[in-house]
């Protein structure tokens, strides 16, 4: 019988704690953490609202090795206060983003971040410092970028990657993603909220899964990789994320990725509903979508040209 | 939220060498547990912070047959607790010993 | 005429007062005219069935009688197995029914408590099925059956699909005893798929404009199966399933017994029990036993009903479920719950709360969801004479008496975790249905299964087999000695629960070779619903609200 405490490669992305995770998607025992649960860096917050506060403020961040080469990691607890950005939590990105920035020229410096998001957003009961945590996120992620550092975001938890965590995927040099994984901005809930249930039923998951998940990103080009929901898989694609070449970020990419954009508003904007551009991008399993085996989906996905752009 | 501390001797030191350990997460019917090896002998403390008030009979009981059960001698343990019910609570304390035997990853 | 025909003429005169509103002389009406029909064929004071089962509802037909005209309508003594829909009570509100007798509430559990405070309601008396559909047949037979089916030609022979449940029993009693029934189907056919009910026992017949609703009781998502759950499953499977050899069995819906369902292939395999036990079933079509059946555990199962989104493939394997000629599922509640009663070695399930002398019981303060089939499940039979090794062994532990004249016993499993949600116990000094039949004035306490039928009670601290206990203050330590936290386990003999550990009526995990720290979600053959689906080649079609992809 397995161990549960041993980290397994094999074991479910999805239903992982943030540090299984990584503990699964590092080479074993190479992962050392920034400001661990024994410093106890707690919110300043939660306690005014008499709120339960967790060690590490739902992420941990450190550096460690993927296959041999050096790499930085923080990783969403998507389960503590859905993974918010919180004031210390927040500035834990920061601080490792900065890092990643400032300390990238060493021939021993690691040279890529992985971002493994699990976020709802932004922390309502710190929602002032943490959107300011956002914004400061955005700015260092954009800077690490540009000093040449690799910014992956690897997307499969419950929580998805949802408001200030969707701008961020955006943000990265490349998204991985898994069925069960989601980016937007807005989520179900909200956008039911504030638009009525007629415009998008959050309770109709099919509907959810159709218009943010993993699948509908991939063949659309929101993310460039789709792993099956194994920390092994995630730990593959980020891989060959890596070795595909990580494009750079300068003004000829942003213009290709504006322009990518508004081909794909062009060619799709008209769409009421996912399966419509399905049709239209002429996939031959356009119905059966959802239905699909991840290698299946997977070979689909590769042959489809807008699922596959070197803009970002 | 409510405090709890409960110190017992054990009947013997915790085995194993990593320094520290974490089990668990804050979310609803869960708690983590932060296990630290800082203390003399075969002393035991047990912190715990907890928002369902009115458990400090059931948390002691737990507590103490943990401690009778696995002889944590030597730990700190701290408690964050989101409104686990006690078998929850008596597997992640038995979890986060368990792990402490385990390799040190630093 | 003869004072013997006084039914028949009744009956006469109602289907006479209702063939006005049928189509050109036939028994199809209009649905526009569903209420007029019943104010028709319906006669003040009726017994009437409006066939609520577990799942299938009568929906249609339930809203057109609560429309009914007062003057016309009243008094009305409702006999049916579930009373689960808002119309049911809105029937009790507008005073056109006063009378109850039923099985089971389901999601109307607080509203007929409510109801039944007020006084809205007069109470007969609440039932398990088996027991309620007797009385059908004795002296609670109904005047008149509104029930649903999927199709119906225009002789009124009707198809049920797979959810058959309670229609067969209910038409039987009221078509063969001078009663009107009265059918709403999904749609009306030239040729129905399958005879379910020959149409000379249904008297009109109404195209409704919406299909009957069906509400998916029995799937248990993989994804919320906790490591307690999966710890108490591994303690069943080894210290119960193991030990009696049990081959014939129904388990209860709850999370527990699909975590057992879910460690057949992996945890049951380990331990070689395939093909030893678990193969015969009386079950619901269980999303979660997908595995166990792919796998090769299981060599048949009788339905209930059915489940929503496994009837493409329950049509696929006719080899283990029954099936009609048209190739969909055949369920049948009564049948089934005979079988459960008198054809099974073990019932195992769950419960709210239990007490010191292993009484159980689902009442709360506030909701009463009545008792459906587990006691039926969930009890010896007293009538069955048939002998298997389960049934003897367990027969055995219990009795000291002369070797030659042991009957057996059945096994009655209860699963329980030792806190519920909120930080609830389990384990209680009194059953809070106790407090609730003085406050109701209910003639008999609600017990969903009686301390004298219960054989073990599993928790995650281990296992009370209360078959060895000889006084019942043995059997009060041995639950006690298994009660965890609570306070009924705070408040145990230490020097006596030790004893009754010395002597295998309690056993620990340890005692068994279980570690606790091994109970983990890797060890279930699916772990999520797609997991499910795959398992069935991807025949099995959730609903929506089980899926995230």
């Amino acid at each position: 019988m397995k161990n549960a405490l041993v980290p397994s490669r094999t074991g479910s992305w999805y239903e992982a704690t943030a540090r299984e995770r990584i503990s699964g998607l590092l080479d074993a025992g190479t992962f050392h953490e920034f400001l661990g649960p024994t410093a106890r860096a707690v919110s300043p917050h939660l306690a005014l609202f008499d709120l339960p506060e967790a060690f590490d403020d739902g992420i941990i961040v450190g550096r460690g090795k993927l296959q041999g080469r050096a790499v930085l990691v923080a990783a969403q607890e998507g389960r503590f206060m859905g993974g918010t950005f919180g004031e210390v939590h927040g500035a834990k990105l920061v601080g490792l983003l900065r890092y990643a920035r400032d300390h990238h020229a060493e021939a021993t410096s690691p040279r890529a971040v992985l971002l493994l998001l699990d976020t709802g957003g932004v922390r309502l009961q710190e929602a002032n410092v943490g959107e300011l945590a956002v914004s400061e996120i955005i700015r260092a992620l954009v800077e690490a970028r540009a000093a040449g550092v690799a910014v992956i975001a690897l997307v499969g938890g419950r929580a998805g990657a949802f408001g200030g965590g969707g701008i961020l995927a955006a943000c990265c040099s490349r998204v991985v993603i898994s069925e069960q994984g989601r980016t937007s901005v807005s989520g179900p809930e909200v956008i039911e909220t504030n638009m009525g249930a007629e415009e998008f039923d959050s309770l109709d998951r099919p509907l959810v899964w159709r218009t943010t998940g993993g699948k509908t990103r991939r063949l659309l080009g929101g993310a460039g990789a789709y792993a099956a929901d194994r920390i092994e898989s995630f730990r593959a694609a980020a891989l060959a994320l890596l070795d595909g070449g990580i494009p750079a970020f300068d003004l000829a990419t942003l213009a290709r990725e504006q322009a990518r954009l508004a081909e794909r508003l062009e060619k799709f904007g008209a769409c009421q509903d996912a399966p419509e551009i399905w049709q239209r991008m002429r996939l031959a399993d356009a119905a059966r979508i959802a239905d699909l085996a991840d290698e299946d989906f997977n070979q689909i996905a590769q042959a489809q040209p807008e699922a596959n752009h070197d803009a970002r | 939220m409510e405090t709890l501390f409960i110190q017992r001797d054990a009947a013997q030191r915790a085995p194993g060498k990593s320094p520290h350990a974490l089990v668990g997460v804050v979310a609803s019917g869960n708690l983590e547990v932060l296990l630290e090896r800082v203390l003399d002998g075969v002393r035991c403390e047990v912190h715990v912070k907890t928002p369902a008030a009115g458990f400090g009979e059931v948390w002691r009981a737990v507590i103490e047959d943990f401690i009778e059960r696995h002889a944590p001698g030597g730990l700190r343990i701290s408690i964050n607790d989101c409104g686990a019910r006690p078998d929850t609570v008596s597997l992640r304390l038995a979890q986060g010993v368990r792990l402490m035997t385990m390799e040190a990853s630093e | 005429m003869s004072e013997w025909q006084s039914q028949r003429l009744a009956r006469q005169a109602r289907l006479e007062a209702g063939a006005i509103l049928a189509v050109g002389g036939g028994k199809l009406v209009a649905a526009g005219d569903a209420t007029a029909l019943l104010e028709a064929v319906l006669r003040p004071g009726d017994r009437v069935c409006l066939e609520g089962d577990n799942q299938k509802q009568a929906d249609f037909l339930a809203a057109a009688l609560v429309k009914a005209d007062r003057a016309r309508l009243h008094d009305l003594h409702i006999v049916q197995s579930g009373v689960t829909l808002p119309e049911h009570l809105d029937l009790f509100a507008k005073g056109i029914a006063t009378r109850l007798d039923f099985s089971y509430s389901g999601p109307q559990s607080g509203a007929i408590a409510r109801a039944l405070n007020s006084g809205k309601i007069q109470l007969g008396a609440i039932h398990t099925y088996l027991e309620l559909f007797a009385r059908y047949f004795i002296d609670l037979t109904p005047h008149a059956a509104l029930i649903a089916a999927v199709s119906a030609d225009r002789a009124g022979n009707l198809y049920t699909g797979p959810n058959t449940e309670d229609t067969p029993t209910i038409v039987e009693a009221t078509a063969f005893k001078n009663g009107i029934v009265v059918a709403q189907v999904n749609q009306v056919v030239d040729r129905v798929p399958r005879v379910d009910i020959p149409g000379d026992r249904v008297d009109f017949v109404i195209a409704a404009p919406k299909p009957f609703f069906v509400e998916p009781l029995f799937t248990r998502d993989p994804a919320q199966i906790t490591d307690t759950q999966i710890l108490i499953a591994m303690l069943a499977l080894k210290g119960i399933y193991a030990e009696y050899g049990v081959q014939r069995l129904n388990h209860g819906i709850g999370f527990g017994t699909a975590a057992i369902e879910l460690l057949l292939p992996t945890f049951g395999e380990a331990l070689g029990l395939k093909g030893k036990v678990a193969t015969h079933w009386a079950l619901n079509p269980h999303p979660t036993l997908i595995p166990a059946i792919e796998s090769g555990w299981v060599q048949q199962i009788h339905c209930f009903g059915s489940e929503v989104g496994m009837d493409e493939y329950l049509r696929a394997r006719p080899d283990i479920f029954f099936t009609g000629n048209d190739g969909s599922l055949r369920s049948n509640r009564a049948f089934c719950q005979t079988a459960g009663l008198y054809a099974c070695d073990m019932f195992i399930g769950s419960t709210l709360q239990i007490d010191l002398a292993g009484n159980s019981s689902t009442v709360t303060p506030t909701r009463i969801p009545g008792f459906g089939g587990a006691p039926n499940m969930g009890s010896d039979a007293h009538g069955r004479r048939h002998a298997s090794a389960a049934w003897l062994k367990a027969g055995r532990e219990a009795s000291d008496g002369p070797a030659a004249m042991t009957r057996g016993r059945k096994l009655v499993v209860q699963l329980l975790e030792t806190f519920g949600e909120g930080m609830t116990p389990t384990f209680v000094e009194e059953l809070a249905s106790v407090e609730f039949a003085k406050k109701m004035r209910l003639e008999v306490v609600p017990v969903m299964i009686y301390g004298d039928d219960v054989t073990h009670v599993v928790t995650e601290e281990g296992i009370a087999n209360l078959l060895l206990c000889r006084t019942p203050a043995e059997r009060e330590q041995a639950i006690r000695g298994v009660a965890g936290f609570t306070a009924v386990g705070r408040a145990r003999d230490r020097a006596q629960v030790a004893k009754l550990r010395a002597r295998g009526i309690i056993r620990r995990p340890e005692d068994l070779g279980i570690n606790p720290l091994d109970a983990n979600r890797q060890l279930l053959a699916a772990r999520s619903v797609k997991d499910l689906v795959q398992w069935s080649g991807g025949l099995y079609a959730p609903p929506g609200k089980f899926r995230n992809w």
